[in-house]
């Protein structure tokens, strides 16, 4: 492996991360309200919204996202109706078409982490809520969805991580991100080896930085599971 | 020792008539009851007797299929939605009436992810609006009474159930109630922690608290409420002062049941 070749990949490689990050944080932003609706909708016991939930879930998480960007970007523009609409500007940009797709896909997936931690939510806790007198809403904002978001994260962190590596699929749509520019470097040079090894490792630092980002928020919102700290005196008492 | 009923004083609860069926099961069938200001009802009933039905349908956790609920004189409106379900016709009506009264579960429904302050400040704060620094106050004020203090920045899992319910007690105090709701409050204990919170309850109704207890303790329904109702199938079997109805009650299923 030549060290000096792949350092200086290193450094083309890294001025693409910025794209990779936007991508995915984008995505995960967008999707993450879209897959809270869809989550919603599935248990509002409203047989329309579930019915609309499920078939978008069937459809988004049965399909390759691969497929999924393909009929986004090359697919809509053969719509006349689709090219002299307002979204026209933004659905003939390819970054804007990899977002949509990967938002779209994400949600599907994050609906389904998101519906598990609302139904993983004690019905007792919802319950003494309403005894006290809060309304619908305000039972969601601080009982219910505090409660669901520790529930869910373990697998929405999963989540997280499957999405910042598939950010790596817009290259095929012309977007110059980490294997976008790693493909164009290996066209230029065939050293497949060096550039891969090196536009992977990459992904792997993107994600250990975004596991321990994870664990550091589930480790602060769940005080509750952990043993309660030291009191005082206990301390007080070592000093001495 | 007695707390005679003061049926002088003001109805704070009143029960009319009330029906509740879960599907084709019918558990309540024309149920009335009074609380007056400052009485201690105690509810007793065999499982399946329909007592937590009743005290759940005060508060609206579940909506009765007809009859008339009264809190403090103001009676919860109720409408027939579609499909012939009852529902409440106004539910900020419902809230409000709710804040108005306390209630302690069998299984504490402590909020899991608040410490033992937290739980007892939320709904003042959030639900009445009063100032932060001045439900604190309050907060450590009823945790003390409670005798649970030293726990305030604990979370409910490092609790005893003991600890556990006399924290839910402090949390329904704070919202500063009209009545209290008792759902089998120590039956979800080890019996070594019942007395501790049976003594609170008690020191509640010596305070002159409206209360309205379903309870198992049967030493708790004597001793301490002014009044025994007790339930069977649905209906009031037999109703009135502890000292008569456990002494000499006219209802065969009565006294079986204090007798088992």
């Amino acid at each position: 492996m030549d060290i000096a070749f792949a350092s200086e990949t290193l450094m083309s490689l890294l001025a693409a991360l910025p794209l990779t990050l936007e991508l995915a944080v984008t995505a995960i932003a967008f999707g993450s309200v879209l897959a809270l609706a869809l989550a919603l909708a599935r248990l509002s016991g409203i047989l329309v919204l579930d019915w609309l939930a499920r078939s978008y879930v069937f459809v988004f998480r049965g399909t390759p996202l691969l497929v999924q960007i393909f009929l986004i970007y090359y697919g809509l523009s053969q719509f006349a109706a689709v090219r002299h609409s307002i979204f026209w500007p933004v659905l003939r940009e390819p970054y804007w078409c990899a977002v949509l797709a990967l938002m779209l896909n994400t949600a599907a997936y994050a609906s389904e982490i998101i519906r598990g931690g609302l139904l993983a939510v004690p019905h007792g806790q919802v319950e003494a809520a309403r005894a006290c007198g809060m309304p619908r809403f305000m039972i969601f904002r601080r009982i219910v969805m505090p409660l669901a978001i520790r529930q869910a994260l373990p697998g929405y962190g999963n989540e997280m991580i499957s999405m910042v590596k598939a950010t790596s699929l817009a290259s095929i749509i012309t977007l110059m991100e980490i294997t976008g520019v790693a493909a164009r470097i290996i066209s230029e040079t065939y050293r497949v080896i060096e550039v891969f090894v090196v536009a992977g490792a990459i992904y792997l630092a993107i994600n250990f930085l975004l596991t321990r980002l994870i664990a550091f928020v589930e480790h602060r919102l769940s005080p509750h599971q952990r043993q309660p700290m030291p009191i005082r005196g206990a301390l007080k008492g070592e000093t001495h | 020792m007695t707390i005679p009923a003061k049926v002088t004083s003001p109805v704070a609860i009143s029960v009319r008539d009330l029906y509740k069926s879960f599907g084709p099961v019918e558990v309540l069938k024309g149920i009335s009851i009074d609380a007056h200001e400052g009485e201690v009802v105690s509810i007793l009933g065999s499982s399946g007797s329909g007592k937590s039905t009743l005290l759940r349908c005060i508060n609206m956790l579940e909506v009765p299929n007809s009859g008339t609920i009264a809190v403090a004189g103001e009676t919860i409106r109720l409408k027939t939605a579609s499909g012939g379900k009852s529902r409440p016709a106004d539910q900020k009506q419902v809230d409000r009436i709710r804040s108005e009264l306390g209630m302690v579960f069998q299984s504490f429904n402590l909020w899991s992810h608040k410490t033992v302050l937290e739980n007892v400040i939320e709904a003042p704060v959030h639900v009445l609006k009063r100032p932060r620094r001045e439900a604190i106050e309050e907060a450590e004020a009823l945790l003390a009474k409670v005798g649970i203090a030293d726990k305030r920045n604990h979370y409910p899992a490092h609790l005893s159930g003991g600890q556990q319910q006399r924290a839910a007690i402090a949390r329904a105090l704070a919202m500063r109630p009209k009545a209290m709701l008792f759902d089998e409050p120590t039956s979800a204990l080890d019996p070594e922690l019942v007395g501790e919170v049976l003594r609170v309850m008690r020191g509640l109704a010596e305070e002159g608290r409206t209360m309205l207890v379903v309870t198992h303790e049967m030493g708790f329904a004597r001793d301490v409420s002014g009044r025994v109702v007790f339930l069977h199938k649905g209906v009031i079997e037999e109703e009135g002062a502890p000292h008569e109805v456990f002494t000499n009650s006219k209802s065969e299923r009565f006294r079986q049941f204090i007798s088992s």
